[in-house]
């Protein structure tokens, strides 16, 4: 039967002065799949603003499927040159929240293109209608290279103290 | 703007840099252009919602009753 690894690669707390971005590079390439693990809370006095992913330091060929829903609507569309992994709670939202994610890389190594799965919820501990949104996004590098390096940006502001990011290496045997 | 923070992946090593203009125009360009896809989502999902309002109030000045309305709309 085939064995298969889960470790963690790296993992990055955010401090006190904040991120515009994170970056992991020098991914080591001896995995099958990636999943990135993600707890962020944004600058923006608003209810939130994107966490936007990129590859190798490129920003191009990038595109993804949305589909998302709050308390009285649900919607999808399509970002024609952007991943985004959907909106993390900013200022504006009550105080300590946090919004999570989880982004599923398989064969991060091959020279097809790339493809990601994310599920996110901007969590606001409220039960007022439209506290939080939740997203499913369909992403799509379209790229042949190996993924050696992901950075995820602060859509226009920074990434907030407490903010956790643990990047996994899964291995099929 | 806040730094940049880099985790190499290898060593383990840790570097905090500030973004560099490239990294700086990027992510205005890509900021942008996630806000006009949202948008357009949004004024797509609004025009849908209308036009399904306005529907429903012509069949009501047509004499439907609202029970006859929702049957027709669920």
């Amino acid at each position: 039967m085939a064995t298969s690894t889960y470790n963690l690669i790296a993992s990055q707390v955010v401090g006190s002065g904040g991120a515009s971005a994170i970056t992991f590079s020098s991914i080591p390439q001896t995995y099958t799949d990636l999943l990135l693990k993600i707890s962020a809370r944004m600058a923006p006095n608003t209810t939130g603003e994107y966490i936007q992913m990129s590859f190798n330091g490129v920003t191009t060929n990038l595109s993804s499927k949305i589909l998302y829903g709050y308390t009285t609507n649900a919607s999808s569309y399509n970002e024609s040159s952007v991943l985004a992994l959907g909106i993390f709670p900013g200022v504006g939202t009550t105080s300590n929240t946090f919004g999570t994610s989880e982004t599923y890389i398989p064969n991060y190594t091959s020279s097809n293109y790339k493809s990601v799965s994310t599920d996110e919820v901007s969590e606001n501990n409220s039960s007022s209608t439209n506290a939080a949104y939740q997203y499913l996004i369909a992403g799509l590098w379209s790229s042949t290279a190996a993924i050696t390096s992901i950075t995820l940006s602060a859509q226009t502001t920074s990434i907030l103290q407490y903010s956790t990011f643990y990047l996994y290496g899964i291995k099929n045997s | 703007m806040a730094d940049v923070i880099e985790v190499n992946c290898t060593t383990n090593e840790v570097t905090i840099r500030p973004q560099t203009a490239e990294e700086i125009a990027a992510a205005e360009a890509a900021a942008a252009q996630a806000a006009a896809d949202k948008a357009a989502a949004d004024a797509a999902e609004k025009a849908k919602a209308d036009a399904k309002a306005a529907a429903i109030a012509k069949l009501a000045a047509l004499g439907l009753t609202a029970d006859e309305v929702a049957a027709l709309t669920a």
